[in-house]
């Protein structure tokens, strides 16, 4: 599994209220999470705009995570995760297109009382990133300027 | 007298319509013609490239240049043009976030010469011979520019001092650049000039009326009503992520905008925005629903980055 | 071995360049038009849902973005399995004979016409646009852009902009001609059939009134006996917008009519290691190098081959000048390249008939201009006459209707055999020995060329009226060892 030593950088775009909070039980209860998830902390799932699951692969993400309050009723904006919903498989089949791998990229729900689900997550993500290796889109961009006939 | 303002214009990986656009200009062609000098201009006017590399450094006033960077000949010129010219404009989608060659960055040359010179229906080519830059004839050597596998915007090949959106660029939006350059009231360099600060919806006539929808229609698929938005009538239109400037044009013939002038101000990704903003007529109240309803759309990368996918922040796909 | 570079010659969809190498004995060994462009339509089209084909393939071409959505429109039809009704199927002819008129208006008077109203051998400084100008008076200029100006009005009047106008969709068009704007295309319409003979009454008095020219277009030059290629209506007659591909050889007799669906049986594409662009050529006769004759299936596909694979033309007009035509030049096919530019002058008039016929027929206001598809996505293929040459446009969809194979015949790209073949000729003709004739050759090598009316020299070849060219002379070590040019010293 830990060929080469590839530790995957994973990026977690949580709302405050639900997954958020499960991610930071996870953690005060020291459940077993990897290490490598970073997390960027929104007030809602709605807020986050497709643009920064991109902007989060191309500065050098192997794997994004969107996560948020279960829908209908927990969001506390009433209706984010309706946008998030509505966004994230369009989003989803937008990635296909660009040729990164489902697997690189989630979305779902975890409330705050969901922490030891939250860390289950980021254990499974992570194990299929690492299985997927890296996406370097920088130095795949980069490759593909060079590369002249 | 103070000397007239140097212009030269250029095309590289383009279709020849933004050179038509100037001309579109009709009358107005003369007086600018009277108020400049053209120094350069392949499609119109007799001079060589050798003429361009003769000048001194930064000897052209502004340079207005279309298309796209495909090869190594459209890189060169690019380069060219950024040294011999004082202010360097992207003139048109092409040139500003890679147009519709851009489209070829889902590709790359391996699979574009596969198609074009084995997989196309037409082509006998028993031996799989290939364009080559350089190829031993009978009588010769022949030379090809190298292709390349991404298409780059000029933005993204030299520094550029401003940018005109368009597929092609309208013709009163062309005028009203000519005209601050010639008074000196461009902005700040880095700016998009020719264009408005709105969106497309803000200048469309089609009545909004904040209606969602449950099914998505191609453009084949349904007869719109001619007065009313067509994205809530489950038509993608990608008004709200394009930049106004053109007065709604598409809309005006029953058919969706689709992006040509770029996004808006403050909107770093085209796509993500429309994406978002297509997401929002969804009328879903499970995900299930939404799924379905967001699965009729056919294309989402073809169609969102129509016209800019080097501009895009992942500029291409990934292809094996 | 020397070799000549003409570089480059600007646009032919992308930038373009001669190369014409000498034999030992300074001879000319062969003459090469490399075409250094690509930019893979054929593949970035994959995967894209069909029926944006048409506002995807206009930009091919921004001089004749018209024919490329009308094609693509059409292939669209054929991959639905849809017939648009009548009033939709007149409609985009009506914009088609509204774009040929200002695009063939354009050609004849600012690209290919100075070199006959002013003559060859005018000096270069007024063989263009405002030489003619002088010669003919200014009001010609003023009609010119008037001619231009109505034609693009109509064009955006339907297709919502001048270049690339997005009319045209699978099953019809998207927006039908009401009552005012139809009189209006009338009004335009009678303009134009006026301005069309006036264009021809101008060739008279300055082209066959004029021996020297006459003798020009007949020279042995610019004759290039090959298969000639057009599409007709059921009668056989020029149409521009639909019917079958008729080739006839260089006898005149008729080798095929086939339609869209049948092109591949009757055309394929070499591939060049030297150059970008594929070369077609007739599959039946199969290739035979950069030859015309018989035995070659190099063919070309202009106006005056329309005219020759034809046998007549659909309005009465253009149908007198059809046969005023080939019974001064004494019967038909006609050879001389250079006749194009009569042949594209009686188009201009078919095509201003053609515009004044649908604008006065009773159905075109009506609003029904479009079916929509009911079955299953499929294969297609499209075909209309581009000014430049026939136009093919061949589509394979999934069921979903997302393309799984685009395969396009450009115009100029059909010409690219007979356009190598006639400037080697040229070449043949003025270079004896290594000697050059130094602007006899560039001129010559030009006009041979430009008849063709490929797209490099597009409708903005306007200031001073003549191609930027130069040749360099290379010996074996690719030293320069001469240069001549034109418009750069
Ligand atoms: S921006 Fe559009 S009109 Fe201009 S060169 Fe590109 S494809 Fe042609
Ligand atoms: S979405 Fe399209 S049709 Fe609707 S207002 Fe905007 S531009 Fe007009
Ligand atoms: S409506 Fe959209 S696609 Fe059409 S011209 Fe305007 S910006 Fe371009
Ligand atoms: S607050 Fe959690 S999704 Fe809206």
């Amino acid at each position: 599994m830990e060929e080469n030593g590839f530790e995957p950088r994973i990026i977690a775009f949580l709302c405050n209220w639900c997954t958020y909070a499960a991610a930071d039980a996870a953690g005060i209860s020291r459940m077993k999470q990897p290490l490598n998830v970073d997390v960027i902390r929104v007030m809602c799932s709605g807020r986050i705009d497709p643009s920064f699951v991109l902007k989060a692969f191309l500065e050098g993400a192997d794997g994004v995570i969107v996560s948020g309050c279960h829908p209908p009723g927990d969001c506390h904006y009433g209706e984010g995760n309706y946008k998030t919903f509505r966004r994230m498989p369009l989003l989803e089949r937008l990635l296909d297109q660009y040729g990164i791998e489902k697997d690189r990229f989630h979305w779902g729900w975890i409330s705050a009382a969901e922490a030891p689900k939250w860390a289950e997550l980021t254990r499974d993500f992570t194990r299929k990133i690492k299985e997927l290796g890296p996406l370097d889109w920088q130095g795949y961009l980069k490759e593909m300027e060079s590369k002249e006939a | 007298m103070v000397a007239k303002p140097r212009v030269a214009f250029y095309w590289a990986a383009s279709c020849g319509g933004c050179d038509i656009a100037v001309l579109e200009i009709r009358e107005k062609i003369l007086d600018l013609a009277q108020a400049v000098d053209i120094v350069f201009w392949p499609v119109a006017m007799d001079f060589k490239y050798q003429d361009v590399e003769a000048m001194e450094d930064g000897s052209i006033d502004a340079c207005f240049f279309n298309g796209a960077i495909r090869n190594a000949e459209n890189e060169r010129l690019a380069r060219l043009m950024r040294a011999k010219s004082k202010i360097l404009v992207a003139y048109g989608s092409c040139a500003y976030e890679g147009g519709i060659p851009a489209l070829g960055n889902l590709s790359n040359r391996a699979g574009i010469f596969e198609t074009v010179y084995s997989g196309s229906p037409s082509t006998a080519n028993p031996d799989q011979s290939r364009p080559r830059t350089s190829h031993e004839l009978a009588e010769g050597e022949a030379e090809l520019p190298a292709f390349y596998d991404t298409v780059k915007s000029l933005g993204q090949t030299v520094d550029v001092d401003y940018f005109v959106p368009g597929c092609p660029p309208q013709a009163h939006q062309t005028w009203a650049v000519f005209e601050a350059l010639l008074k000196g009231e461009l902005p700040p360099p880095g700016s998009v000039v020719g264009a408005g600060q709105k969106t497309v919806c803000d200048e469309c006539e089609h009545v909004k009326e904040e209606k969602r929808v449950k099914q998505f229609f191609r453009i084949h698929e349904i007869i719109p009503d001619a007065q009313k938005c067509l994205l809530e009538q489950g038509i993608v239109c990608c008004g709200p992520a394009t930049r106004s400037g053109c007065g709604a044009l598409c809309p005006t013939a029953n058919l969706p905008c689709r992006g040509c002038y770029g996004p808006p101000p403050g909107v770093v990704d085209q796509g993500a925005k429309l994406l978002s903003a297509v997401a929002s007529v969804v009328d879903a109240d499970t995900e299930e629903e939404a799924e379905r309803i967001v699965s009729q759309i056919a294309d989402p990368i073809g169609t969102f980055y129509r016209f800019g996918l080097a501009g895009s922040l992942l500029r291409r796909s990934r292809t094996q | 071995m020397k070799k000549i570079s003409i570089d480059p010659i600007t646009r032919l969809e992308g930038h373009g360049r001669i190369d014409i190498f000498l034999d030992e004995d300074g001879e000319v060994a062969n003459a090469y038009l490399v075409i250094p462009e690509l930019r893979g339509f054929e593949k970035f089209c994959q995967g894209r849902p069909v029926e944006e084909l048409p506002r995807i393939t206009s930009r091919i071409c921004g001089v004749c973005p018209e024919a490329h959505l009308l094609a693509s429109a059409k292939a669209c039809d054929a991959v639905y399995h849809v017939e648009p009704p009548s009033a939709g199927k007149k409609l985009r002819e009506l914009f088609y004979s509204a774009f040929y008129v200002g695009d063939h208006a354009t050609h004849f008077y600012i690209l290919g016409g100075p070199d006959f109203v002013m003559g060859p051998d005018a000096d270069p400084a007024v063989r263009n646009i405002l030489g003619v100008i002088g010669k003919v008076g200014v009001e010609v200029a003023g009609k010119v852009v008037e001619a231009r100006a109505r034609a693009l009005d109509i064009v955006k009047m339907l297709g919502a902009r001048t270049v690339h106008p997005i009319c045209a969709i699978p099953g019809g068009m998207s927006k039908s001609l009401g009552a005012e704007e139809r009189v209006h295309v009338e009004e335009s319409a009678r303009w134009m059939v006026d301005f069309a003979q006036f264009t021809i009454q101008l060739f008279d008095d300055l082209v066959l009134g004029n021996q020297e020219y006459v003798d020009l277009i007949l020279g042995d030059v610019f004759a290039l006996p090959t298969y000639y290629m057009g599409l007709v209506d059921d009668n056989n007659r020029v149409n521009f917008y639909d019917g079958l591909v008729r080739v006839v050889d260089p006898e005149g007799g008729e080798l095929v009519k086939y339609a869209p669906h049948e092109y591949l049986d009757n055309i394929a594409e070499r591939v060049e290691p030297w150059t970008y662009v594929k070369i077609p050529y007739l599959k039946k006769v199969g290739w035979k190098g950069f030859t015309g004759g018989k035995d070659s299936g190099v063919y070309q596909a202009t106006p005056l081959s329309r005219l020759n694979a034809a046998e007549g033309m659909a309005t009465p007009l253009a149908q007198a000048e059809y046969e005023r035509m080939y019974e001064t030049l004494g019967g038909k096919p006609v050879h001389q390249t250079l006749t194009t530019h009569w042949a594209r002058i009686i188009e201009l008039l078919y095509a201003a008939e053609r515009l004044l016929e649908l604008a006065t027929d009773p159905e075109i206001t009506d609003p029904n201009v479009r079916t929509i598809p009911t079955e299953t996505p499929t294969e297609g293929v499209g075909i209309v006459e581009a000014p430049r040459g026939t136009l093919t446009h061949h589509y394979v969809t999934d069921e979903q209707g997302l393309v799984t194979s685009c395969n396009l015949i450009v115009g100029t790209t059909n010409n690219i055999a007979p356009m190598s073949t006639s400037i080697r000729q040229a070449a043949q003709g003025l270079i004896k020995k290594g000697e050059v004739i130094s602007e006899g050759l560039l001129n010559m090598v030009e006009m041979a060329f430009r008849a063709y009316d490929p797209c490099m020299s597009c409708a903005t070849h306007a200031l001073p009226g003549r191609m930027p060219l130069e040749v360099r002379i290379l010996n074996d070590a690719g030293q320069l060892i001469e240069r001549l040019s034109q418009g750069i010293d």
